[in-house]
């Protein structure tokens, strides 16, 4: 199993609340899809002979581009890769790129899965995140992708919006019900460093985020998709059954993937890797045959606690079988003293035979617990 | 011998010893140009930083001159001090090696409280006083005033004041003739049997146990077999030596000279500063009058942040103790903290400085408690236990009084600020007792006050008041009767021993409300409420809830995320081995200190 990560940094306009690494300029955009498709050429062994499960395009708006110029990538990772047949291929789209012709186009090429940044059905809610679409257009464009054939569809939607309510989201979660879409990711609106949220913020021109709405609408969401019949298969991720993102996934369960692009990271199984994150420097290093990224080798420690901590978010859960055979007697035994008090006092955690899981309280303290669960060396 | 002076430099806080140390020894040629840099007898890390000199620190310098036709060398003994109240024991120990002292007063300030202090304790030991005028390259310097107030407190001429700048290195000449002029040499017989005194120890972890002493009598050679006289333990001298930036050997050292030996001392119980070396053949008959046990009078807790480093704490505790002879502890043991010790400090400052060197010197991590004062509890049946703890204060209804440590402190300021250093003694529960005017327009005020009242932030208001005119001087006196009350903390209704105070009764609400108050911006939300209660016995006479947390979870967590997100959780991890759990609230280690932090 190994996946690719192509990651498009470019915007029509940048997000208040957006910290990827993306530029709103049209500068540099063809001689950075050369740059990506030339650093492919260059790290062709990094998966060590693996053939691509999935590919997934990332941003970035990678909609900005013509669906030819993405084909161009997938033939050319196809080439040096080998793409097994039925891998998950994905893209990214912004409700505004999306019409009947580029649609048209996109089903020509071998794009498979449609994941839409909607954020929200609400207007007010749009604005407050600086989004250019509007909700007319991001309920049309959820619309137009299904006639035209794209059921592999994920919506993006964001909540804990300080200036929104419990009950505009939940019309949010009732639109994609309504639309029977396949996959959802929600995610609680994050006051990230550096961006104009954060910023309108501190100026005191936005209220700040509440944690106990956010709580709240959290709650409402896994009720509601519980109760559609969706699997909750990650704390921000949820699907009907059989439709969870095998791209995404294969972060959570250690796989190795090969990020290309600026601030793409990639992962070989035993070091992480982060390209430059900076347009300029990226193309000039790929251009020079230079390393274009850092690294870091994990230690034992530093794997066990990543595998608890992304294991947990999922209802995979922790396999503690893993745990003893891979890490060992030491690393097995504190887990299961530590996860101790979250099972019994505060109902957080269950057992299921060698499973770990996260009751949905637990839900809320994923970050505690897994911290609690870390080794320290 | 008559070519050996040993002195001591002492001063109020800031007056420029250490500096003017580095003058003489520049001006000696003692130090190479290499390892030349400001205050170099401060080498402790912490006084690098804090620019103040923490322990005393003794160096030895050979001081050639031409005087009457001929050429003169001379051994010069010089120990630097403190200047910081807490740390007066130094100062005490280093005027015991010593026959003269350089009194250092700074010619902008004049006089201030730890001048006079210091000045007694030498005078008790008849050391040779010579006073110095320093920093006298300032513009602002008083030369004159100043020596006014030089020539009425200790009744010298005015000629015998040495104007001098240990920035530019003015007056070092005359400083060093007449510390061989004026200071008398040791007296002593080097045929006697041999009597030295320890006035200092330090552990280093190569070396082992370092003592550093002063002979009265008698010789020392590499090799002699010793014995400590109080503790009766007998060694070989496998080194001595005198102290130079680092230590230098030496095959034998007489009576009058300053010195270390090590000894293959294994344990600090072993090593007393203040006990006599003598030799184990021919033995001195009597051990030389050592030093006044200084009693510790603030105390606090000092626990292991992990509870399995319970015995290298004492271990480094041990260790310190070498260096720092005022430090005291015993075990002690709390229901939120485990096992630690109770701890004696001279003050606040060298509570701060011994946590600090715990961390820095053993890596130890540990959380202090609320310092409080030694108070007397006497029981119905009359019964006196000394309490250094308010949690083991006898129960309420065999109590029949306590009494509370009370100083006598000094105060010297500008006279423009009497007025709020009064209010301020008086709001401190303060007794006036004394006010003279020293010139026109500085004053010198005695209080009589409750030591628990100046312990937390009384020099800080202080200096704030007096827009740092006033200096500030203190002992105890003795012990009064106080009407006290024990002030507990709940949390979620359980007791945190560790919180609780001893407060007179008059402050006893306003200090339990600010407590609540203070805790509540340092104890986390948490996934229930925290209730958090100030008690009197039974009685709840404050409140403040820390509501709960909802939700602590990160949205999202694909590749990009991963090393980033780890890496936070894995500082929350650390973060978290520093709490403690009381009951079942997590209560970080700033809370134990909440008390000190109360505006
Ligand atoms: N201008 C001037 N500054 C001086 C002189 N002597 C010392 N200082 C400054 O005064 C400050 C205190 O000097 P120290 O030598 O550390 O004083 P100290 O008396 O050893 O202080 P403690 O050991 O903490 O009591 C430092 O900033 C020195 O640079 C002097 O003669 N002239
Ligand atoms: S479209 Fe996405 S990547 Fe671009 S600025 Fe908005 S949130 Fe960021
Ligand atoms: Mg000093």
């Amino acid at each position: 199993m190994a996946g690719l990560y192509v990651h498009i940094p470019f915007c029509r306009q940048k997000c208040h609340y957006c910290n990827f690494y993306s530029v709103a300029s049209g500068k540099f955009r063809d001689e950075t899809i050369d740059a990506i498709v030339n650093e492919l050429e260059i790290r062709k062994d990094y998966l060590g002979g693996e053939r691509l499960n999935t590919v997934y395009f990332g941003g970035g708006t990678p909609s900005l581009f013509a669906p030819g110029k993405i084909q161009e990538i997938i033939l050319k990772a196809d080439k040096l890769f080998g793409i097994v047949p039925g891998a998950e291929i994905t893209l990214e789209a912004n409700p505004e790129d999306i019409g009947s012709t580029w649609l048209d186009a996109l089903k020509s090429t071998s794009v498979n899965r449609l994941s839409i940044g909607v954020q929200s059905f609400n207007n007010a809610d749009l604005r407050y995140l600086g989004r250019i679409h509007t909700a007319e257009k991001a309920e049309s464009a959820v619309r137009l992708a299904l006639e035209k054939g794209f059921e592999n569809l994920s919506v993006d939607l964001i909540f804990g919006i300080p200036a929104s309510d419990d009950k505009i989201w939940e019309s949010n979660i009732l639109k994609v019900l309504q639309y029977n879409i396949r996959h959802l990711s929600a995610y609680a609106l994050t006051v990230e460093p550096g961006t104009a949220l954060r910023l309108f913020i501190r100026k005191g021109k936005y209220q700040p985020v509440d944690e106990d709405q956010a709580a709240g609408q959290f709650e409402m969401l896994m009720s509601r998709m519980k109760q559609a019949g969706y699997d909750h298969y990650e704390i921000s991720n949820f699907c009907l059954p059989g439709h969870c993102s095998k791209h995404n996934t294969s972060y959570w369960t250690g796989d190795k993937y090969l990020g290309v692009g600026p601030a793409a990271h990639s992962y070989d199984g035993n070091s992480r890797q982060w390209n430059v994150a900076n347009l300029k420097k990226y193309i000039e290093a790929v251009e020079k045959n230079e390393p274009l990224s850092e690294k870091e080798t994990l230690t034992g420690t530093q794997k066990y606690n990543e595998y608890v901590m992304t294991a947990l978010r999922t209802m995979w859960g922790i396999d503690l079988e893993k745990v003893k055979n891979e890490f060992g007697e030491d690393f097995y035994l504190h887990l299961i003293k530590e996860a101790k008090p979250f099972e019994n006092n505060q109902h957080l955690l269950k057992k299921n035979q060698r499973i770990l899981l996260l009751t949905d309280r637990g839900k809320l303290f994923a970050d505690k617990i897994s911290s609690a669960l870390f080794w320290n060396d | 011998m008559k070519n050996i002076r040993n002195f001591c430099i002492i001063a109020h806080i800031d007056h420029g010893k250490s500096t003017l140390a580095d003058r003489l020894l520049d001006y000696t040629e003692t130090i190479s140009e290499r390892e030349k840099k400001e205050q170099v007898l401060d080498d402790m890390d912490l006084e690098r930083e804090r620019g103040i000199t923490i322990k005393s620190h003794a160096i030895q310098m050979i001081y050639k001159r031409e005087a009457h036709n001929r050429n003169e060398s001379f051994v010069l003994n010089l120990i630097d001090t403190p200047g910081h109240v807490d740390f007066s024991y130094e100062v005490s120990r280093s005027i015991a090696a010593c026959e003269g002292a350089l009194l250092i007063v700074d010619a902008t300030q004049g006089i201030q409280a730890q001048t006079i202090s210091n000045l007694y304790l030498a005078i008790d030991h008849d050391l040779e006083i010579i006073p110095v005028l320093n920093k006298m390259d300032l513009d602002n310097a008083m030369p004159e005033d100043v020596k006014d107030q030089i020539v009425d407190l200790i009744g010298c001429d005015r000629e015998d004041i040495i104007e001098a700048s240990g920035k530019t290195g003015y007056g070092v000449d005359k400083i060093l003739d007449a510390i061989v002029e004026r200071i008398p040499s040791p007296t002593g017989d080097p045929d006697a049997p041999l009597q030295a005194l320890i006035f200092d120890s330090v552990f280093n972890s190569y070396r082992g146990i370092i003592a550093y002493f002063r002979i009265f009598n008698g010789r020392i050679s590499k090799g002699d077999l010793v014995k400590f006289v109080a503790t009766g333990k007998e060694y070989e001298a496998d080194e001595i030596g005198v102290l130079k930036l680092g230590l230098q050997s030496k095959k034998t050292l007489a009576a009058g000279d300053v010195g270390y030996i090590i000894s293959g001392i294994k344990t600090s119980k072993e090593v007393k500063v203040g006990d006599t070396v003598t030799h184990v053949k021919n033995p001195c008959s009597e051990a030389i009058s050592g030093f006044e046990h200084v009693k510790p009078m603030v105390f606090a807790g000092i626990y292991p942040v992990d509870a399995d480093d319970y015995e290298e704490l004492r271990a480094s505790m041990e260790k310190l103790q070498l260096n720092d002879a005022s430090l005291t502890f015993e075990p002690e043991s709390s229901a939120a903290l485990g096992f630690g010790f109770r701890c004696g400090f001279l003050g606040l400052l060298h509570m701060e400085i011994i946590q600090e060197r715990l961390d820095r010197e053993f890596d130890m991590d540990v959380i202090t408690t609320v310092p409080n004062v030694s108070y007397k509890a006497y029981t119905t049946k009359g019964v006196m236990t000394e309490v250094h703890n308010p949690s083991g204060l006898p129960d309420q209804n065999l109590l029949d009084h306590i009494e509370e440590p009370y100083i006598h402190a000094q105060i010297i300021s500008k006279s423009d600020y009497v007025g709020p250093i009064m209010n301020l003694c008086i709001d401190r529960r303060g007794e006036l007792k004394n006010q003279v005017y020293l010139t026109s327009d500085r004053v010198e005020i005695t209080f009589e006050l409750p030591l628990a009242e100046i312990v937390f932030d009384f020099y800080d208001k202080l200096k704030s008041i007096s827009k740092g005119y006033a200096s500030f001087d203190y002992h105890v006196v003795g012990y009064k009767p106080a009407k006290l009350v024990r002030l507990d903390i709940l949390l979620n209704g359980e007791r945190v021993d560790a919180l609780s105070t001893l407060i007179h009764s008059a402050n006893a609400y306003q200090f339990g409300r600010r407590m609540c108050e203070k805790l509540k911006e340092l104890i986390p939300r948490q996934q229930f409420d925290v209730a958090i209660q100030a008690a009197i016995g039974a009685k709840i006479i404050a409140r403040e809830t820390v509501k709960a947390v909802r939700k602590d979870v990160t949205a999202k967590c694909y590749g990009g995320d991963i090393t980033r997100k780890r890496k936070l959780l894995e500082k929350q991890k650390k973060g978290k081995k520093r709490m403690r759990q009381v009951g079942n609230v997590e209560v970080p280690q700033s809370a134990f200190l909440a008390v000190l932090k109360l505006d």
